[in-house]
């Protein structure tokens, strides 16, 4: 490293891997990504947002929300489930013992003491997990030896994480979920909640506009800071509320001939949240959606 | 040291020709320094008193934050580190800066950029990329500024006496290919009219936020610390074979981190990151291991003067490196990714590492350039003191809670309402360093204006002196000549000469 020559060299050589590496080669990979194809769906992933939400999203960037809230879930695994949703003629009782006798079947031999565990309280009451694990034989085997006597049973992939575990999400995010951000904030900091799947958590407008104007009101230990300023409080119009004028529990309402009215700023961003729902099997994030049973 | 700086006339004139360029950028980054601090302790307020800006848009967390983000590296680190660089360039050459009118032009309109693009953030037209967030115009008179500075680093360090180049050389000199590399990539791809669709954008943020932050600012600060240190400390520079190998890992394998381990992208990203933060610790080791066998044994008593400044800021760049690598192992990042310690890892190397080690040496060069002692010494030692406890104070709370919240986050029997709230109360005593940082910066600032004030008002008699005295216009002109460029600084030895 005798000239400057050389130092150069070494610089434009290292930087020029990196750039390599983590610029040229992800664009290469996901910068001509296309919509794709839901599981077990002729639906493409992910759904082109509504113009208001698309407008939302700008009020989202403009007031650096992405600074306390990530809109990206992790997952740890995937589990294979059975879950048991008719008996069929069969009885409770009946059902334990001819599972016992199951035990016997090699695919199931080792996992017996969990499946049986899973009865010792049970009432018989539909629907219920019989088996939750990694063996994917051990549900096929399951289910192939209980259709035969008249039971129903549903497999189920389904993914785990303590960010799913608190409804945050149904699976991990992947790169495909972003397709239509512009700029992309995924966040790296949980001063709130992600927002991954807040449209499903909190579809209702009213709730996300209430929350916004006074956080409190609806989540009584939240440290959210107050977007009054996206709100217009005036007064009423000959004592008559106007009609997008939100609604109060009485402590947190304003004086009586006072309204608060959200600016259009708010009702796009409510819409961009209600448009954050990832909640759509693809191929490398599958799971088994479920409708009513959870 | 290889600069054995016997001449002590053409080390005036070196000294004199940094003179303006230094105080245009040093002033500029202490302002920016202060307003920084002053905005992450306005976003801070929004976690003591959740409505108190309910009603003001300006100062809401999400655009406080971000702005005090980037005043403290755009406005502060970088200018500062580059006016540091500069300096070390012309002493190491022992010529006097190259283009000096360049530097102070670059230094103009860089303030200005920061100027414009804090300013855009806190009226919401920030681009919404972490560390990227000015936009166009005010990204573009950055990068503009940087280029000039860069041109007139380049010419001084052509123009040098001695071929061979000192280690500082290579750090501080692959620091600006690090800086003009990332920075127009960045923003060319994100903040043009057709960015790359999707999580493109996410990864190529976080390969310029790693490699300006981690990578950027380590070449910049150890290549400072490098200078400084075996001066300060009366030894040379421990092994420089040494310090090689530690530059070459640093550049190699430094450049590949920064994707998060849980990031939505394909997989081997992540993996990569991982694989390329464990092999980094080699440069960080290393790098402390030849710091401190130069520092070692120096019989340097310094109760706050500029060799504290970068001690301090050598020890924290190790162990906030290594803090900042312990995120990339997948292990660790399942409790620390999206909480407060990531956030304390970057303000330690904004603050503790880079903040530190251009204090100390802005508080070194500057009674040389200005050929005055500092108007307040005093309040240099305040700075350090309150800077080095505002740094501890600020930043290990946040570490603590962020890995206590991440504890809390993994669990999720514990409500998230239970997991934010335990993090309230480290953030609130990290206030109080946040508090002491701004009472030592505040020193540094007024230091700074003190001697910009009294060299101006020493120019302005002159000018007086000379107008008022037209024949004696040779003297004034002597007089002058040590206050405006190296030129006229050998102008004179001419004259005495003759």
């Amino acid at each position: 490293m005798k000239t400057g020559g050389t130092v150069f060299l070494a610089a434009f050589v290292a930087l020029g891997a990196s750039w390599f590496g983590l610029v040229r080669g992800p664009l290469h990979q996901l910068g001509g990504a296309q919509q794709t194809v839901i599981l077990q769906s002729t639906d493409n992933w992910p759904p082109q947002r509504t113009g208001e939400a698309t407008l939302g999203l700008q009020v989202y960037r403009k007031y650096g929300c992405a600074a306390c809230h990530t809109e990206q879930v992790r997952q740890t695994g995937m589990a294979n489930e059975l879950a048991l949703t008719s008996l069929g003629t069969q009885k409770a009782a009946d059902f334990k013992d001819f599972l016992k006798s199951l035990m016997v079947v090699p695919a199931l031999m080792n996992d017996s003491n969990t499946i049986l565990g899973k009865l010792a309280g049970w009432n018989g009451s539909v629907p219920m997990t019989l088996y939750s694990g990694d063996d994917s034989t051990v549900v096929s085997t399951l289910a192939d030896k209980l259709k035969p006597v008249g039971v129903k049973t549903e497999a189920l992939v389904v993914a785990r994480g303590a960010d799913l575990a608190r409804g945050w999400g149904v699976r991990q995010s992947v790169a495909a979920d972003y397709l239509y951000d512009e700029p992309v904030q995924l966040g790296s900091l949980r001063a709130g909640p992600d927002l991954t799947l807040i449209g499903v958590r909190h579809p209702d407008a009213d709730w996300q506009l209430q929350h916004l104007y006074a956080p409190r009101s609806q989540v009584p230990d939240s440290t959210m800071p107050a977007f009054r300023f996206l709100f217009e409080v005036r007064k009423k119009v000959a004592g008559q509320s106007a009609p997008g004028a939100l609604v109060w529990k009485p402590e947190f309402a304003p004086a009586a001939d006072l309204e608060v009215v959200p600016t259009l700023e708010a009702r796009q961003l409510v819409a961009y949240l209600a448009s954050l729902k990832a909640n759509a099997p693809l191929y490398e994030a599958p799971f088994t959606p479920v409708t009513a049973a959870k | 040291m290889k600069t054995d700086e016997t001449n002590s006339c053409s080390l005036t004139g070196i000294d004199a020709s940094c003179r303006v360029p230094l105080l245009a950028l040093f002033g500029g980054a202490a302002l920016w320094l202060v307003l920084g601090l002053l905005l992450g302790l306005a976003a801070a307020m929004s976690f003591h008193k959740p409505d108190l800006f309910a009603d003001c848009p300006l100062l809401g967390y999400g655009r406080a934050q971000a702005a005090a983000n980037d005043l403290l590296l755009y406005g502060f680190a970088l200018p500062a580190a580059l006016g540091v660089m500069l300096w070390i360039f012309a002493r190491l050459s022992q010529a006097p800066l190259a283009l000096p009118i360049v530097p102070v032009v670059a230094a103009n309109l860089w303030h200005l950029g920061v100027l414009l693009g804090t300013a855009a953030i806190l009226l919401g037209d920030s681009s919404g990329h972490a560390w990227l967030e000015y936009p166009r115009a005010a990204a573009a008179l950055i990068f503009a500024a940087f280029m000039l500075l860069a041109v007139s680093a380049a010419a001084t360090l052509g123009f040098r006496a001695e071929r061979e180049l000192y280690p500082s050389h290579w750090f501080l000199f692959a620091a600006l290919l690090w800086f003009a590399w990332t920075y127009s990539t960045a923003n060319l791809l994100l903040l043009s009219g057709h960015p790359p669709r999707g999580v493109v954008q996410a990864i190529i943020g976080w390969w310029f936020a790693n490699n300006l932050l981690f990578v950027g600012l380590a070449l910049l600060g150890i290549g400072s610390a490098f200078y400084f240190l075996p001066k300060l400390a009366g030894q040379p520079l421990a092994s420089s074979g040494f310090t090689l190998f530690a530059f070459l890992t640093l550049v190699f394998f430094g450049s590949w981190c920064g994707i998060p381990q849980s990031a939505p992208v394909p997989a081997w990203l992540p993996a990569i990151s991982a694989f390329a933060a464990m092999l980094s610790l080699i440069p960080v080791l290393a790098l402390a291991l030849v710091a401190w066998n130069t520092i070692r044994g120096a019989g340097c008593a310094c109760f706050g003067g500029p060799f504290c400044f970068i001690r301090f800021g050598t020890l924290s760049f190790v162990l906030s490196a290594l803090l900042y690598l312990s995120e990339f192992c997948p292990r660790y990042s399942r409790v620390l990714d999206f909480t407060w310690f990531g956030f304390g890892v970057t303000q330690w190397q904004l603050l503790g590492f880079a903040g530190m080690i251009l204090c100390g040496a802005i508080y070194e060069i500057l009674p040389r350039v200005m050929e005055k002692a500092l108007p307040y010494p005093k309040l240099a030692r305040v700075n350090f003191y309150a800077c080095a406890l505002g740094v501890l104070l600020y930043v290990i709370p946040l570490l603590i809670g962020g890995v206590e919240q991440g504890m809390k986050l993994r669990d999720p029997n514990v409500a998230f309402a239970n997991a934010s709230g335990v993090a309230l109360i480290f953030l609130r005593v990290s206030t109080t360093g946040q508090l002491l940082l701004l009472l030592g910066s505040l020193c540094l600032l007024l230091n700074i204006l003190t001697l910009t004030v009294q060299w101006k008002l020493g120019l302005l008699k002159t000018v007086i002196a000379a107008v008022q005295a037209p024949l004696e216009r040779e003297s004034a002109s002597a007089v002058l000549g040590g206050a405006e460029s190296a030129s006229a600084a050998l102008r004179r030895d001419k004259e005495v000469k003759a």
